[in-house]
């Protein structure tokens, strides 16, 4: 076991995906992720086996991962909102090609150049897919040091399993807060199965081809429906939430990332109150853990959807209730940050409009 | 009876999909010829492009990845960085590499990736119809350059070739053609000493290639290829750009 260590978010993704068996990783400047770039030069020159590319731009980065996932490595590139942007056509591609990468966008505020301030306002580019193509991109959002830890590992393992692009999707504040954190033991990259799909060189068999093209409708519409036929495991396997007192609440506040460690505090502080309001939080946003919670809506008709941002998350909530319970809605964009303060008093201004002290 | 002459080991059974007197299948021919006479075939990846030669996999028979438009000088880097004891090599338009794959290119030649790049310049984009490309010709006419390139209008050609010569990581840059038996032969040549240059660890090299396109030049096939003879190397002479290697064995 691992001791417990002091470290800011963006290096516990460095160091998670080194002991990941991260091996590439390709990244270009821009804040504030500069401390992941800068902890991936270090690790990558002291890991045997190791490559760190500072690449000439967001779009070789990308790239660069392509190649080295197609020769079989573990690969990672980082960025934030702008670079990400950048980045959409290679993820499609990685989509579309079924390669295994972990990228990684710790959110600014935008849109344009925005500022270096905390921001979600990426959730629609995350879970939409970003670039272009009908394609599907994991997406997880850890709201503390130990979770980065823990979910850097199990991204590199969904991208494995799923031969699939999954997106690590923090913001400023989970990338720059230090918190303690208690790292999994390093794996060993040789006991990995065989990527037996990977481009080695064809020696001893027959040539392989990585590709996108189909020219051939028939069999474009071939790869979309088997695309989509993974998408659908995924949804079914990996859909993951924590609750947090919401087994007599009668609100909840849904909320993820840093939005969600807000949230807690707002829901500790009413709860202080007397006010029965509880946490559903998303940590993976695609797939969405819609059936945990329609779940929750067996016993409850209140969500509040905070988000940093002016309303994203929240058409996931209402697809996933599907009309059976009240939607209400608080955001702040721009890179700004509710305090625990701010939110409680939206969470008590709402509870009593709705009369929810009368249901006790 | 004696066998002079067969399809080479590494190009697929297949009919070219290229069009009359394109030079691609001479092209493509010569890399599987090349791969075989080193006996590389079991340890190369060939990166292809977007455009006319996106096909490419379809006809040599080696590993091939798929790179996103003009970026198979970075999908190559991941390649090579990974596997640094394969050969990897991209096969790219002058669409592809010197429009919207300058940038991945020059700094894959200035970091010196030790690959090896064919590029492969008609003079238009061929895929898309015959558009203007960064190296038509002044004066040449192309499906968006109605009245011949205009320097005002369109720039003038891009000669990339000599600048990633400037590049500190390359070592060895040659321009050649495909337009007669003679020139293919020293094709070939070229080819064979940008692989054994990467063998050999030495750095980035590049060959470009002048290709006819008859059909988008609006010429016959030996028309193109007098073309380029008479017309085309007045601006893109045949030539060793770049050579730091010098005479190279294995």
């Amino acid at each position: 076991m691992s001791e417990k260590v002091l470290m800011r978010g963006t290096q516990v993704i460095g160091e998670a995906a080194i002991r990941a068996g991260c091996r590439f990783y390709a990244g270009y400047p821009i804040t504030p992720q500069n401390e992941l770039t800068e902890c991936m030069a270090r690790s990558m020159d002291a890991t045997p086996g190791g490559t760190f590319v500072q690449a000439e731009s967001e779009i070789a980065a990308i790239n660069m991962v392509i190649g080295a996932a197609m020769a079989g490595a573990r690969a990672m590139t980082s960025s934030s909102s702008p670079g990400i942007s950048l980045k959409q056509e290679g993820i499609s591609f990685l989509a579309a090609q079924e390669l295994p990468a972990v990228i990684v966008n710790t959110m600014r505020g935008g849109p344009g150049l925005g500022n270096i301030a905390p921001s979600q306002g990426d959730y629609f580019q995350a879970t939409r897919g970003g670039g272009h193509g009908d394609y599907r991109t994991i997406v997880i959002a850890p709201n503390s040091g130990q979770e980065i830890a823990d979910m850097t590992r199990t991204a590199f393992e969904y991208a494995d399993k799923y031969r699939n692009p999954v997106l690590i999707l923090a913001d400023g504040m989970m990338g720059q807060m230090m918190e303690p954190v208690i790292f999994p033991e390093p794996i060993d990259i040789s006991s990995l199965p065989p990527k037996t799909w990977s481009l080695r060189g064809a020696a001893g068999r027959p040539s392989k081809v990585i590709l996108s093209l189909l020219l051939n409708p028939a069999k474009q519409e071939e790869l979309n429906w088997k695309l989509d036929r993974k998408y659908k495991i995924i949804a079914r396997e990996i859909p993951k939430a924590e609750k947090y007192m919401t087994d007599d609440a009668h609100l909840a506040v849904i909320a993820y990332g840093t939005a969600a460690r807000i949230a807690k505090g707002a829901v500790r502080r009413v709860r202080e109150m007397g006010l029965k309001v509880g946490l559903f939080r998303p940590i993976t946003l695609w797939p969405y853990p819609s059936r945990e919670l329609h779940e929750l809506s067996r016993h409850m008709r209140n969500f509040l959807v905070f988000e940093m941002n002016m309303g994203q998350m929240v058409e996931d909530v209402k697809l996933s209730l599907e009309g059976r319970s009240d939607v209400h809605f608080y955001g702040r964009p721009g890179g700004t940050i509710s305090t625990p303060d701010e939110i409680a008093k939206i969470i008590n201004t709402l509870y009593h409009r709705q009369n929810l002290e009368k249901d006790s | 009876m004696q066998k002079v002459f067969q399809r080479p080991k590494y190009l697929k059974q297949a009919v070219f999909h290229y069009c009359p007197g394109c030079g691609h299948s001479i092209i493509h021919r010569l890399i599987a010829e090349v791969i075989e006479e080193l006996g590389i075939g079991e340890k190369t990846i060939g990166v292809p492009p977007a455009g006319c030669a996106v096909l490419a996999y379809d006809y040599i028979d080696v590993d091939m990845g798929e790179a996103p438009h003009g970026r198979g000088a970075a999908v190559a880097t991941g390649l090579k960085r990974v596997l640094p004891d394969h050969i990897v090599f991209s096969y790219q338009g002058d669409g592809d590499i010197a429009a919207i794959g300058t940038a991945e290119t020059i700094h894959a030649a200035n970091r010196g990736e030790s690959i090896s790049v064919f590029f492969i310049n008609n003079a238009c984009y061929g895929m898309t119809g015959g558009q203007m490309a960064p190296t038509t010709l002044l004066g040449q006419e192309s499906t968006t350059t109605p009245g011949g390139r205009n320097e005002k209008r369109d720039a003038a050609p891009l000669d990339l070739s000599e600048i990633l010569a400037i590049a500190r990581g390359s070592v060895y840059i040659e321009r050649t053609a495909v337009n007669s038996p003679r020139n293919i032969r020293k094709t070939k040549r070229a080819i064979t000493k940008s692989f054994k240059t990467q063998m050999a660890g030495l750095g980035f090299s590049l060959v470009e290639i002048l290709s006819p396109c008859p059909v988008n030049w609006k010429m016959t096939p030996v028309e193109a290829t007098k073309w380029i003879d008479d017309t085309m190397v007045k601006t893109y002479p045949l030539k060793v750009i770049k050579d730091t290697v010098g005479k190279i064995d294995g």
